[in-house]
């Protein structure tokens, strides 16, 4: 199952693009409560959002986004059946991609 | 017996005082550690985090810039924020922490086919400001809001 969960709504005229990303987003600082080790940071690097074949956002997140990261952004115009791609790419080399048809 | 513990206590004495000789020749002047201190104040690494991020551009504070963020947050781990803007042509947005370690939480490159819209939750370690950078093609404008976090949201 992918990681990113999308939703796509017409306001006004406009493309509200609603993203639910799971991912830890730990900033390494953080200490496991049992063995008291320091948790390696581990979060989202790069984020890419692509309209159809364009690409309209590209994002450098650090880790002080929280944790399963939210994001919403509005795309002007916008029409029911337009292709949203959204990829990340986390520090340790993991990533995920995920389509979105506009509804 | 006394002469043993005697001649120990002179030798780690002795030791002790080479040591402090030579950490003290190692480490640089005392000037150099006051400089370290000042570099480490959390406003200085904003500052330092923006001049890297957007060299020696000139940034313009502004009321075009609109950020919706809780005036208080109980939980610090999940602060949600949108940031909206009322300038032309807006081709970038920065969100920046002031007293979190690592001052830069994001920078989106929007295209032109979007609005100036970002929404998302962040991460506060402190109470703090939290600035927005805009980036247009006519420059880089700013504004900022203050946060107040009620509990200690470091181990967060």
């Amino acid at each position: 199952m992918s990681s990113i969960k999308i939703r796509s709504k017409r306001m006004d005229g406009n493309t509200q693009i609603r993203m639910l990303i799971a991912h830890p987003m730990e900033h390494g600082r953080n200490r496991d409560t049992k063995t008291n080790a320091l948790i390696p940071a581990h979060f989202i690097q790069e984020l890419t959002v692509k309209h159809n074949k364009n690409v309209i956002i590209t994002g450098s997140t650090g880790a002080n986004i929280s944790k399963d990261p939210y994001f919403a952004f509005t795309l002007k115009g916008g029409n029911v059946g337009d292709k949203i791609t959204i990829s990340w790419v986390d520090n340790l080399g993991n990533k995920d991609t995920q389509e979105h048809i506009v509804n | 017996m006394t002469d043993n513990r005697r001649a120990f206590i002179k030798k780690s004495v002795a030791l002790s005082g080479y040591s402090m000789i030579a950490t003290g020749g190692l480490l640089a002047s005392p000037e150099a550690s006051a400089e370290w201190l000042t570099e480490t104040t959390s406003t200085d690494i904003l500052q330092q985090t923006i001049k890297r991020l957007f060299k020696d551009q000139k940034i313009i504070e502004s009321d075009k810039i609109d950020i919706q963020i809780p005036k208080t947050a109980e939980n610090g781990a999940s602060v949600p924020i949108t940031v909206t803007s009322s300038l032309n042509n807006v081709e970038g947005i920065s969100i920046l922490i002031e007293k979190n370690p690592i001052p830069l939480v994001a920078k989106f490159e929007l295209s032109s086919d979007l609005e100036p819209f970002v929404s998302t939750r962040l991460k506060i370690a402190e109470s703090s400001a939290v600035a927005v950078i805009v980036e247009t093609n006519e420059g880089f404008f700013t504004a900022s809001k203050k946060v107040i976090v009620t509990p200690g949201g470091c181990e967060i």
